[in-house]
């Protein structure tokens, strides 16, 4: 479930320009402009759809309604609705992605560190 | 015995019946001998270097990083179609900028990809970026890096739908149809794409002439499938 739906965490408005390096611990949704670096490491991040985000992430989770230029870099999962517009690479260990939407580099899944550990698996 | 009139009601519910149901999407899909001959490669090595240029497939990407292939997407079609690239020739009526569209497409070293899967890419694509997009590829593949794309047959026609590829674990494809937003139109209104022309056997021996070795396979479906070998 995205940061909007839960209501939680921080929420950049479709109006906000940021340019820089945004960190936080907390889970965070985007719908304004970012330009920069994303770093949120054991929290969620949610571009919404008329969120513009030109930056390299970092995060538990990404959900991807909007535009991106970076790469992604999630320790869990990844998930690109049917708006989403992705240039940059994705490193993750799990990623869904809708119908429409468009991607644009390489994709890395990771096998999860308790399956690569377990036998036969 | 039943009136004519009873056989009559129950014939038009019967009937309404039939048509009120939502409508069940056709699973499509297809045989091709080219992609079992990739899958054999796929099956047999492994981390190699994929490079899928269709509309981007989840079940594509689980399919290759599963077998611990590393895969790039990059859906060229649909990128052709950005307005941006639309500029004045000389004669003053719109042509696409394909050095501004290799710009921005297809950057990659050289010599990267071990496979790439064009899919039915050349036949829907403008004609002016097909044979700058072919010798792009050619840099960007490994000397011995297969290529797979499939040409309609004249007998396909016109109106033939575009449709996206997703792999499976055998030679069979499962088939969505591509729609996407056009440049001009509403975002909200989608379009399945038009196909450009059907290339003949020398065309395409063509297009590839700078490539090692060209394998055809005719399908029923009206299409050709052409294994290169960089």
């Amino acid at each position: 479930m995205d940061v909007s739906q839960t209501g939680n965490g921080a929420h950049i408005g479709k109006s906000v320009v940021i340019k820089g390096e945004l960190s936080g611990s907390e889970d965070l949704y985007v719908d304004g402009n970012v330009d920069g670096k994303i770093e949120l490491r054991n929290h969620s991040l949610t571009i919404g759809p008329n969120g513009n985000v030109k930056a390299d992430i970092s995060a538990k989770s990404v959900v991807i309604q909007g535009k991106l230029d970076g790469s992604i870099n999630a320790s869990e999962r990844v998930e690109l609705r049917k708006s989403a517009l992705v240039t940059g690479d994705v490193t993750t260990q799990r990623i869904a992605i809708e119908e429409g939407a468009f991607l644009k580099g390489k994709v890395d899944v990771l096998i999860e560190a308790s399956k690569a550990a377990a036998p036969g698996s | 015995m039943a009136s004519i009139s009873d056989n009559l009601m129950r014939f038009f519910k019967s009937s309404s019946n039939q048509t009120a149901g939502p409508a069940i999407p056709q699973k499509l899909s297809r045989r091709s001998s080219g992609m079992g001959e990739i899958s054999r490669l796929l099956n047999s090595q492994e981390g190699l270097c994929i490079l899928d240029m269709g509309s981007t497939s989840a079940n594509n990407i689980r399919y290759f990083t599963g077998k611990g292939h590393k895969n790039y997407s990059e859906d060229l079609l649909r990128s052709s179609l950005d307005p941006g690239l639309r500029i004045q020739d000389g004669s003053g009526s719109l042509a696409i900028d394909s050095k501004k569209f290799l710009e921005e497409n297809l950057v990659y070293p050289n010599a990267h990809f071990d496979v790439v899967l064009c899919w039915n890419l050349p036949d829907y694509m403008e004609e002016s970026l097909v044979k700058p997009t072919i010798d792009r590829l050619w840099s960007v593949m490994k000397p011995g890096g297969f290529l797979l794309a499939f040409f309609h047959t004249r007998d396909a026609g016109p109106d033939s739908t575009c449709y996206r590829y997703h792999v499976t674990d055998s030679d069979m494809l499962d088939m969505q149809e591509v729609k996407f937003a056009m440049p001009g139109r509403p975002g909200s209104e989608r379009q399945s794409p038009r196909l450009q022309r059907v290339f003949n056997n020398r065309h395409i021996e063509n297009l590839f002439r700078d490539f090692v070795s060209i394998k055809f396979f005719l399908a029923r479906d009206s299409m050709r499938e052409v294994l290169v070998v960089r």
